[in-house]
């Protein structure tokens, strides 16, 4: 147990400080996109570490004790991974082209090719 | 005929991914559950079997590219996601971003190749994907650090197309 507790905490440890980050660039960055930025990247791969997290335990537990509940765990937490990694890019690039067509245009930009483009 | 038994037979696997515990069946599923399954897929492909099957091409039954999906996704897909990370936690603490919005053409045919392309390129090192010219499948990508203001598409996304028409073409 004693080398799968350290893996757990370092899944743990890896999830929580990328979390944190994403929550830090919430606040620092100036405008809508750089924000999405922090809160999908960084989110997204800090729930990846933590749900990794969830299925080595509930697995090794399960290995244990052969309670059918801790694969039930692992399982959902299998899901829950997948629909993150499907829905959290798809749901920020609704965000970031709602906010294009309504006109935020993104601050300090060196170059902005879609407003050039006309599209719509 | 072939559309309804694939999405039965997807929706039924993902009910009984679900609500696999103890049971009689392989000691995992009950009667009852999958009785109810097999109603439900039913019912559920009744409706969606014309969103999953739109244009009738069964290119990704071919369980190759499935297994060529996984190689992706967890080889440079995961390699490029965490380097992302890395970018991003660095802009985070020191706040230097030199952001813009630029266009790439990646030359992708098909709508499942063209969304795999822009959910990989929005969970990769600092460009988001923002909006699409349907016409002929550009993308228009904000960039956190533009380093060159005629991007190709090797400075957005590495050789990500060149997986994903493996996979979807």
């Amino acid at each position: 147990m004693g080398i799968l507790l350290a893996i757990l905490y370092i899944f743990l440890g890896i999830g929580v400080i990328f979390n944190c980050l994403g929550s830090i660039g919430l606040l620092r960055f100036p405008d809508v996109y750089t924000r999405l930025h922090a809160s999908t990247k960084a989110t997204t791969f800090g729930s990846i570490f933590t749900s990794f997290a969830v299925i080595i335990y509930s697995f090794s537990r399960w290995n244990v004790s052969g309670d059918s509940k801790f694969v039930v765990l692992a399982l959902h937490a299998i899901v829950a991974l997948i629909c993150l990694i499907i829905t959290n890019p798809t749901g920020a690039h609704a965000i970031a082209r709602a906010a294009h067509r309504s006109g935020v245009m993104p601050k300090q930009a060196v170059i902005d090719q879609l407003k050039e483009a006309k599209l719509e | 005929m072939l559309d309804f038994i694939i999405t039965f037979l997807l929706s039924l696997i993902v009910y009984l991914f679900l609500v696999a515990s103890t049971g009689e069946i392989a000691g995992l599923w009950s009667i009852f559950e999958i009785i109810l399954g097999i109603i439900l897929s039913i019912i559920v492909s009744i409706i969606a079997t014309k969103v999953l099957f739109q244009k009738r091409s069964y290119r990704m039954l071919n369980p190759l590219r499935w297994v060529i999906f996984l190689i992706y996704l967890i080889g440079p897909f995961f390699f490029a996601m965490a380097k992302a990370n890395i970018d991003v936690a660095y802009r985070v603490i020191t706040g230097r971003i030199n952001p813009g919005i630029v266009k790439i053409s990646p030359g992708l045919k098909t709508d499942l190749g063209i969304t795999m392309l822009a959910d990989s390129i929005t969970l990769t090192p600092g460009t988001l994907s923002v909006d699409i010219d349907e016409k002929n499948n550009d993308l228009y990508i904000h960039w956190i650090n533009v380093t060159t203001l005629k991007p190709t598409t090797y400075h957005i996304c590495a050789n990500f197309p060149h997986w994903i028409r493996r996979i979807t073409e």
